[in-house]
C-alpha cells in the first residue's frame, strides 16, 4: 500500500527522520518494503527557454540548442527533436543529480561542450513519457529559470510502499496507518474535517435503501448528494491519488477513492437518475440474472464454483424495479455509472460479509480495490463517517453541494467486537515478559481498545468496530496479547532458549536415507533434482498402463503429472550433460515418487473434506533412491557391482540379484534383474539397464547402455522385510584356514547366489563362498554354465585336518548336486 | 501377402514394388489419363482405397517386424545379472557429490538435533484438511491467496493439494501425539513443498522447507525468540543475529516474520538487503488456540510454537546463489561445486 508521509501527518505528528519512522513502521508489522522519495533529484532542475537551434557538423542525430535558464544564453547539446524554438523544457544544470542518481558534467560532443542535460518526463521520473523532451508550454506558464518543481507544484515527498498483513483491515488506510504510529509514538490522533448532513431535509423523502439479505449485508447507508457538478478535483486530491498509485478520474470518483484511501471506508457513488425509484436493495443474486460491470464484462451470477463449499452465492445492489445494479462489494454496473452530465447522486457506504465478498470475487475472477477492503473486513461502524468525509472533500470542488438530511441507514447482522479477558498473568505466560500494567492499558487504549478491570483484576478489553481480526475466547486473549506486544515492540521482549529432557536425534530410517547417500555420492554419483512434475507424454513412456495422478491447474502440459519413476528425469539429466560436452555421467536422487490411489493397494487414507470429516484416498509416496550410470564403459553388471557396494555396506544379510522377465517399467527387459531379500522375498528394487527405447525417446541417443540402480528406501527400511547382518562380532580364526575352489557344471536355472548360499550353509567350518568365475562355453552341456566358487574353510579353534578338509568339500560337492550341479 | 516378409528393409523394398513408381497401381493410375472425367474419378476413388488398404496393411506388419526386431535384438543382449561375478570388477572411482539441497537439509537438521529436536517427515500430497483448514485457513478464506496452490486432480475439485508448504506436518504431528498420549513435541519437519509459482532466478514452483514444532508446558513467545537466535548462530556464524517483526500467519498468534543480519554485508546495508542491513528468513510464532482446538490439544495445558523457512533459501545465501534455476538443471559442472 503506497502510503504518502505527507498524509500521514495531517493525521498524527511524527518524528522528522524518515528512518526513524520507516523503523517504527517495520517494528509494528507495517512492513516497508520500498520507499520513493518525490521530489528527491528535481531540486536542482529549472525551467529553461529554447532560443536557438543549430545542427552540428558531421552529427546527424544530435543538434546544437542555445538555452536561456534566466542567466543568458547556455549551449546544451541534445538528441531530442520535439521542440521548437520559443518553447520551454526543463534543464538539469551542470552538477544537478537527477532522480536515480545520474549527475550531470559538462561534456564535449563532435566538438561542441554540453552544460547540461534538457530532459525528458522519464528522466526526472515525473511519467513513463520518454519520446523527446518534456515541453512545458500548455501545461504551465512558464517563466525561464524558474525551479522546476515550484513551477509543476511538486512538493517534496516521502512514499513508503507498505505491506499489510491479512489481518490487519483496519491498517489497509492511512488513517489505520497513523493509529499504529500514534501509538507507538505516544501522540495523539486527529480527525480530518468531516461535513455534515442539513438538518432541513430528510432523505428517506426521496431515497430508500433496502436490505432483504441481512446476513451478506450487514449496515446499508445511502446519502442523497444534490447540486453535484462533475469536473475536476483540486490539485491536492489528485496528487494524493497520484502519489498512492491511483489515477484521477472526476471529482465525484476521486472523493470516494480518496476516502477509501484514507479511511478504509469504500463508497460507491450511482448517478440518482439512474437508479429506477431512487432505490438501493441488497438481495442474493438469483440463478439465471446476469450482470455487465463496469469492466464490460458480462457476470452470470449465482453459478456455483469450484472452492470446497462455494455455492455460488453472489450478493447483489438492485434497483427498485429489482434490476441488478452491481455485484455488492466488489464492483458497479454500467448502467448506473456516474457521468459528466450527473447532476444527483446517491452514495452508497456499506459493510458486506467479507466471506461472502471473498466467495465471489474469486469465482469471478474480480478483484477490485473495493472488494480487498471487503473481504478482510471493513469497519461496520465507518460508513457515514466515510460520507462525511467524502462530502467534505467533493464540496471543495462543488461549494453548492447539498447532503440531504437523515442520511438512509439500514441494519442486517454485524459481527459484535469481541470481548477477552486477560489476566494479569497471561501476557507474561505468553510472552515469557512481565509488561507493566499501565503501559499495557496505554497500549491498548490508543489502539482503539476499551479496557476495563473486573474485580479479580483482570483486564476486560474490548475490540473496536475496526478490528475484526479479535476474536474471543483463548484465540481472542492471543489476538489482544499480539496487538500488547506488537505496539511494546517485540525487539523489547526476552529471549531464552528452552532445554527439555527428551532427547533430539534423527530416526533409523533418516539415518538410513543418509548412509544410502553417502554410499551413492561416495560411488561417484552427482546427486540430482529431477522435477516431481513431468508431462502426460513422458508418463506413458515407462507407464502406459497406469493412471496419472494429474495436476487440476498445471503452470504448463509439461508439469502436469506427478512422476511416477524418477528413471525418466535422470535418463533426461544425463542426456542433457551429454549435450553440454560431458558424456561421462553418473547421476543419483533420492526423492518420492507417485502411484494413483486406483493403482495401489497401499493408497494412502487421511482426513480431508470439509472439516476434516471425510476419509480420503490419496496417492501412495514411495521413496525411492534411483541412479543412472551413464559413464561410456557403465553398463548393467556396473549397477550390479554397485548394488553389490550399497548391500555390504548397509549390512544387509541376504538381497540377492535375480533374474526375472519383465523387471518393471523403464527397465531393459533382458538384462536387468530384481533385488530379492531371499529371506521374507521382499523385492527392494531393481538393477540392471535403462531401457534402450526410453533412452532413445527422451535423449535421442541410440547404443548407449545407461546402468540402472532403482531401490525402495520404504522396504530397504523396513528391518520385517530386509534382514541385516548379524551384528554379534566374528574374531578371525587365529589358524590358517584352507582355501578351495569348486567348479560346478550348473543348470542356467539355478541362481548362482542360491547355490553359494547354501554351499556358505553346508558346514559350520565354511568361512565364506566367493563366486570368481562363469564360463560359458561349447564344451558343457546346452542350458548349462559352469559356476567356480572359491570356499574358505577354518575352524577358530584348530589348524583343519586333510580329513576334515575332504569331507567338507563332500558336503560341498552333495549341496551342489542337490542343485543339479556336478563338479566339472 | 506380407506375411514372409521377414525384415523392415525387405518391407520397404517391397512396398516400392506394389505402389511405388514402377508399381502396377502406378500404371493403372496412368492409364486414367484417357478416361471420361466422372469414370475418372470413380475410378481414382477406388484406386485410392486400394492404396490405402495396401498401405495399411504395410504399417501392421511394418509394426510386427519392429517388435520383432526389437525382440531379436533384446535375446541378443540378453545378460543373466546373478551371474555377475562382482569380486573380479574393479569399480573406477571418480568423487562423485551430493546435491546442494540435500547437504544444506543434513546440517540444519543437525543443528537442530543437537538442539534437542527430533526430525519428522510428512508426505507432499496432501488433504485440504491438513494443508489449510487445520493450520486455521478455512475454504475460500483471502490468507489462502497466500499460497499459490497446486490442486491435485482426485476427490472433488479442489479438496486435494500439493503441500504448499511443510506446515501440515505440525498437524500430523500434533493428531499422531494426542492418540498416543505422548506430548510434548519437538520436531523439525524438513520436506519438499510447491507453490504455482512461474519459476525465475529467485522461486521455483518446487521448493523445501523445514518447519519446526515445540509443544510443551510453559512455552512463551521467549522460548521462540531465544530458539530462533541460538539456531540463527550455529547455522550462520556467531555475528549473524535475528530478530522478529510482527506478520500475520493464521496458524500461529502472534506471529512474526524472522530476519537475520544480511549475509552478504554483515549487516552494513548492501543492494541484497535494501540497505536494511537485514534480510527476511522465514516465519515464526505461538500455535494459534484454533489450531490445538482442530487436533484436540487443551490450550491452557499446553502452549508451543512453531517455525518455518526455506532450506533452498539458506543454500541460496550462503552461497551467493544468483540463478536458483542452477538447482533443478543438474548441470554436472554446478553439482561438482559442492561437497
Amino acid at each position: 500500500m503506497k502510503t504518502p508521509l505527507s498524509w500521514l501527518r495531517d493525521f498524527v505528528d511524527l518524528p522528522e527522520s524518515v528512518e526513524q519512522i520507516r523503523a517504527a513502521l517495520d517494528d509494528l508489522g507495517l512492513v516497508v518494503e520500498g520507499i520513493d522519495y518525490v521530489g528527491e533529484g528535481l531540486e536542482d532542475v529549472v525551467v529553461a527557454r529554447v532560443d536557438e537551434i543549430h545542427p552540428i557538423d558531421g552529427a546527424d542525430r544530435i543538434r546544437r540548442i542555445v538555452v536561456d535558464a534566466g542567466n543568458g544564453p547556455l549551449e546544451i547539446v541534445c538528441g531530442a527533436w520535439n521542440f521548437e524554438v520559443g518553447e520551454h523544457v526543463p534543464l538539469a544544470p551542470v552538477g544537478a543529480v537527477l532522480p536515480g542518481g545520474f549527475a550531470i558534467a559538462r561534456r564535449s560532443m563532435r566538438g561542441v561542450v554540453s552544460n547540461g542535460m534538457l530532459c525528458s518526463a522519464r528522466e526526472l521520473r515525473l511519467s513513463e513519457e520518454h519520446e523527446g523532451l518534456m515541453v512545458l508550454d500548455g501545461m504551465i506558464e512558464p517563466r525561464p529559470g524558474e525551479r522546476l518543481m515550484e513551477a509543476l507544484g511538486i512538493e517534496a515527498d516521502v512514499v513508503f510502499d507498505l505491506s499489510i498483513e491479512g489481518n490487519r483491515p483496519d491498517a489497509w488506510s492511512i488513517a489505520g496507518v497513523a493509529r499504529d504510529l500514534a501509538a507507538r509514538f505516544g501522540r495523539p490522533v486527529r480527525e480530518p474535517a468531516l461535513a455534515t448532513p442539513r438538518s432541513d431535509s430528510s432523505s428517506d423523502a426521496v431515497a430508500a435503501g433496502v436490505i432483504e439479505a441481512p446476513d451478506l449485508c450487514g449496515r446499508l447507508t445511502v446519502s442523497v448528494l444534490r447540486n453535484v457538478r462533475v469536473g475536476s478535483s483540486p490539485a491536492w486530491v489528485s496528487n494524493r491519488l497520484e502519489r498512492a498509485g491511483m489515477r484521477p478520474i472526476s471529482n465525484v470518483v476521486d472523493a470516494s477513492n480518496l476516502v477509501m484511501l484514507e479511511l478504509g471506508q469504500p463508497t460507491h457513488p450511482y448517478d440518482a437518475h439512474r437508479v429506477a425509484g431512487r432505490t438501493l436493495r441488497v438481495r442474493r443474486a438469483r440463478a439465471g440474472e446476469t450482470l455487465v460491470t463496469l469492466d464490460g464484462v458480462t457476470r452470470s451470477l449465482a453459478n456455483p464454483g469450484r472452492g470446497l463449499g462455494d455455492t455460488g452465492e453472489d450478493c447483489v445492489i438492485t434497483d427498485g424495479d429489482d434490476q441488478v445494479l452491481g455485484l455488492a462489494g466488489i464492483m458497479g454496473g454500467a448502467t448506473s455509472e456516474i457521468s459528466d452530465t450527473t447532476t444527483e447522486v446517491l452514495l452508497e457506504a456499506a459493510y458486506f460479509d467479507p466471506m461472502t465478498i471473498a466467495r465471489s470475487s474469486k469465482r469471478h475472477g474480480l478483484r477490485s480495490e473495493a472488494s480487498h477492503r471487503f473481504e478482510r473486513g471493513v469497519d461496520p461502524e465507518l460508513a457515514l463517517r466515510a460520507v462525511a468525509r467524502f462530502v467534505a472533500v467533493l464540496a471543495e470542488s462543488v461549494p453548492e453541494l447539498e447532503w440531504m438530511g437523515a442520511p438512509i441507514d439500514v441494519r442486517g447482522v454485524v459481527p459484535t467486537p469481541s470481548t477477552v479477558t486477560v489476566r494479569r498473568d497471561d501476557v507474561e505466560r505468553a510472552l515469557g515478559t512481565a509488561l507493566p500494567t499501565a503501559a499495557v492499558v496505554a497500549n491498548l487504549g490508543a489502539l482503539g481498545f476499551v479496557v476495563a478491570e473486573s474485580d479479580d483484576g483482570a483486564l476486560v478489553v474490548t475490540a473496536p468496530s475496526s478490528r475484526p481480526d479479535i476474536r474471543t475466547g483463548a484465540a481472542g486473549r492471543a489476538d489482544v496479547i499480539e496487538e500488547i506486544a506488537r505496539v511494546w515492540g517485540y525487539s523489547r521482549l526476552a529471549r531464552h532458549t528452552p532445554t527439555w529432557p527428551q532427547p533430539g536425534g534423527m530416526t533409523q530410517r533418516q539415518r538410513l536415507r543418509r548412509q544410502v547417500r553417502a554410499i551413492v555420492v561416495d560411488a561417484g554419483t552427482f546427486e540430482a533434482w529431477t522435477p516431481t512434475l513431468g508431462s502426460e507424454s513422458s508418463f506413458q513412456l515407462t507407464h502406459e498402463t497406469s493412471t496419472p495422478v494429474r495436476i487440476t491447474n498445471p503452470l504448463a502440459q509439461e508439469e502436469s503429472v506427478l512422476r511416477p519413476t524418477m528413471i525418466t528425469g535422470l535418463v533426461a539429466a544425463w542426456g542433457r550433460n551429454v549435450e553440454r560436452g560431458f558424456p561421462d555421467v553418473r547421476l543419483s536422487e533420492i526423492g518420492v515418487v507417485f502411484t494413483h490411489p486406483d493403482d495401489t493397494d497401499q493408497a494412502r487414507l487421511t482426513r480431508g473434506g470439509a472439516g476434516g470429516s471425510v476419509n480420503l484416498r490419496l496417492p501412495s509416496e514411495n521413496e525411492r533412491v534411483t541412479v543412472v550410470l551413464g559413464h561410456r564403459t557403465d553398463d548393467a553388471t556396473s549397477a550390479v557391482v554397485l548394488w553389490s557396494q550399497v548391500a555390504n555396506r548397509l549390512g544387509l544379510a541376504d538381497v540377492v540379484v535375480r533374474t526375472t522377465d519383465g523387471p518393471g517399467p523403464g527397465l531393459h527387459p533382458t538384462r536387468s534383474a530384481t533385488l530379492v531379500d531371499r529371506w521374507s522375498g521382499a523385492i527392494v528394487g531393481t538393477v540392471g539397464e535403462v531401457d534402450p527405447q526410453l533412452v532413445e525417446a527422451v535423449t535421442g541417443h541410440q547404443g548407449r547402455r545407461l546402468g540402472l540402480l532403482d531401490f525402495d528406501l520404504d522396504v530397504l527400511a523396513d528391518t520385517d522385510a530386509v534382514r541385516r547382518r548379524s551384528t554379534l562380532a566374528v574374531v578371525p580364526s587365529r589358524y590358517p584356514s584352507a582355501v578351495i575352489d569348486l567348479a560346478f557344471v550348473t543348470p542356467q536355472s539355478v541362481h548362482a547366489a542360491d547355490l553359494g548360499h547354501d554351499l556358505a550353509s553346508s558346514s559350520p567350518l565354511v568361512e565364506s563362498v566367493v563366486l570368481f568365475d562363469v564360463y560359458h562355453g561349447a564344451a558343457l552341456a546346452p542350458g548349462t554354465r559352469s559356476l567356480a566358487f572359491t570356499v574358505r574353510l577354518g575352524a577358530t579353534d584348530r589348524t583343519l585336518s586333510d580329513t576334515e578338509v575332504a569331507s567338507a568339500r563332500e558336503a560341498l560337492i552333495a549341496v551342489g548336486a542337490g542343485h543339479g550341479a556336478v563338479l566339472r | 501377402m506380407l506375411a514372409d516378409v521377414a525384415s523392415i528393409e525387405e518391407l520397404d523394398e517391397r512396398v516400392a514394388s506394389i505402389v511405388g513408381k514402377r508399381s502396377a497401381f502406378a500404371a493403372v493410375q496412368k492409364s486414367f489419363g484417357s478416361l471420361e472425367p466422372d469414370e475418372r474419378r470413380t475410378m481414382g476413388a477406388r484406386l485410392q482405397e486400394a492404396r490405402r488398404s495396401v498401405e495399411d496393411a504395410v504399417e501392421r506388419r511394418r509394426i510386427e517386424l519392429r517388435a520383432m526386431e526389437r525382440a531379436a535384438m533384446l535375446e541378443a543382449d540378453r545378460l543373466d545379472l546373478g551371474d555377475v561375478v562382482v569380486e573380479t570388477r574393479a569399480w573406477a572411482v571418480t568423487p562423485g557429490h551430493a546435491g546442494l539441497v540435500g547437504s544444506t537439509q543434513a546440517e540444519l537438521e543437525d543443528v537442530f538435533v543437537a538442539m534437542g529436536f527430533t526430525v519428522a517427515e510428512g508426505p507432499e500430497v496432501e488433504s485440504d484438511w491438513y494443508n489449510f483448514e487445520a493450520l486455521n485457513i478455512p475454504p475460500a478464506h483471502p490468507a489462502r491467496g497466500m499460497w499459490d496452490t497446486f490442486y491435485v486432480d482426485l476427490g472433488d475439485p479442489e479438496t486435494v493439494v500439493l503441500r504448499t508448504h511443510t506446515s501440515p506436518t505440525q498437524v500430523h504431528l500434533m493428531e499422531a501425539a494426542v492418540s498416543a498420549g505422548s506430548l510434548p513435541i519437538h520436531s523439525v519437519a524438513p520436506g519438499r513443498c510447491y507453490r504455482r509459482d512461474t519459476p525465475d532466478a529467485r522461486h521455483l514452483a518446487a521448493f523445501h522447507q523445514i518447519e519446526g514444532l515445540v509443544v510443551d508446558r510453559e512455552i512463551t513467545f521467549a522460548d521462540l525468540a531465544g530458539t530462533i537466535e541460538t539456531f540463527t548462530r550455529a547455522y550462520f556464524g556467531p555475528d549473524i543475529e535475528s530478530r522478529l517483526r510482527p506478520a500475520f500467519f493464521p496458524f500461529t498468534e502472534p506471529s512474526a516474520e524472522f530476519e537475520i543480519t544480511c549475509t552478504i554485508c554483515r549487516g552494513a546495508g548492501c543492494r541484497t538487503c535494501s540497505n536494511t542491513g537485514w534480510i527476511e528468513l522465514g516465519g515464526c510464532g505461538m500455535i494459534d488456540p484454533a489450531v490445538f482446538e482442530a487436533v484436540g490439544i487443551d490450550p491452557d495445558q499446553w502452549s508451543g510454537f512453531a517455525f518455518g523457512f526455506g532450506i533452498d533459501r539458506c543454500a541460496q545465501m550462503r552461497h551467493e546463489l544468483s540463478d536458483m534455476r542452477a538447482l533443478v538443471d543438474n548441470d554436472v559442472r554446478f553439482l561438482g561445486q559442492f561437497a
